[in-house]
């Protein structure tokens, strides 16, 4: 299944990317999380603990159920206001 | 329900005054607005930059304002949140919120801000005196959420 990640602020800025598209098997969000760790140097920055996800523009946990094309997108705590 | 994500400035007088215009039923508008400061966390600040997550911040916020519309006999709310780059005294945000009696519109007017805060997809980059900086979250304004 594909599934488009997105990446905001400053994880945009370390990973040197607005988003990619992944393939593979994701039951749930934190699978997504962990085929990017997996991949290393900069992803690293996906295991900070106050990391926040949204899967189709809406916030949700890591243990959040993905279906085939859906969007998901890591950013870090939010500041506006 | 008034949600605005505009780069463009407002002038919140107008913003206030617009809450109660057309509707004699509201007795109570409580107004927050935002601004950008020249000095944060030790550093002084020459202006930032909002970066967004367009599509879900429109929806975040909807999401925020339905909540209060739930929780208080609001008349009329108002979100307004600029992005791109801003000044020092420029407003950043405004929400207002217009009821019949003043203690739904203080509780429902801090409670938007509270979630707006933690739940609404902003990011503020710094421009100091060493740089730019992104702007962290803050555990004070997880905790405030936390008592809704």
């Amino acid at each position: 299944m594909k599934i488009k990640v997105m990446y905001f602020a400053r994880y945009r800025e370390q990973l040197g990317l607005d988003g990619e598209t992944l393939d593979g098997e994701f039951k749930v969000l934190d699978d997504v999380r962990q085929a990017l760790l997996a991949k290393g140097g900069p992803y690293s920055l996906l295991a900070e603990q106050n990391l926040m996800c949204a899967r189709n523009e809406e916030l949700c946990k890591l243990d959040e159920p993905l279906a085939e094309g859906d969007d998901v997108a890591f950013f870090p705590p939010v500041t506006g206001g | 329900m008034g949600i605005r994500v505009q780069q463009a400035p407002f002038d919140p007088g107008q913003e206030v005054n617009a809450m109660h215009a057309a509707n004699a039923g509201v007795g109570a508008v409580v107004a927050f607005v935002g601004y950008v400061r020249d000095f944060n966390e030790g550093r002084e600040v020459a202006g930032m930059f909002l970066e967004h997550y367009p599509g879900m911040t429109e929806k975040a916020l909807a999401k925020i304002v339905t909540e209060a519309e739930q929780r208080w006999p609001l008349l009329k709310v108002e979100v307004l949140h600029r992005i791109g780059a801003l000044e020092p005294g420029e407003p950043i945000v405004f929400v207002g919120v217009a009821s019949a009696h003043r203690q739904a519109a203080f509780d429902a007017c801090n409670f938007v801000m509270d979630y707006l805060k933690t739940r609404a997809p902003f990011w503020k980059k710094e421009n100091t005196e060493d740089g730019p900086r992104w702007v962290e979250g803050r555990q004070s304004d997880r905790d405030a959420a936390g008592r809704w």
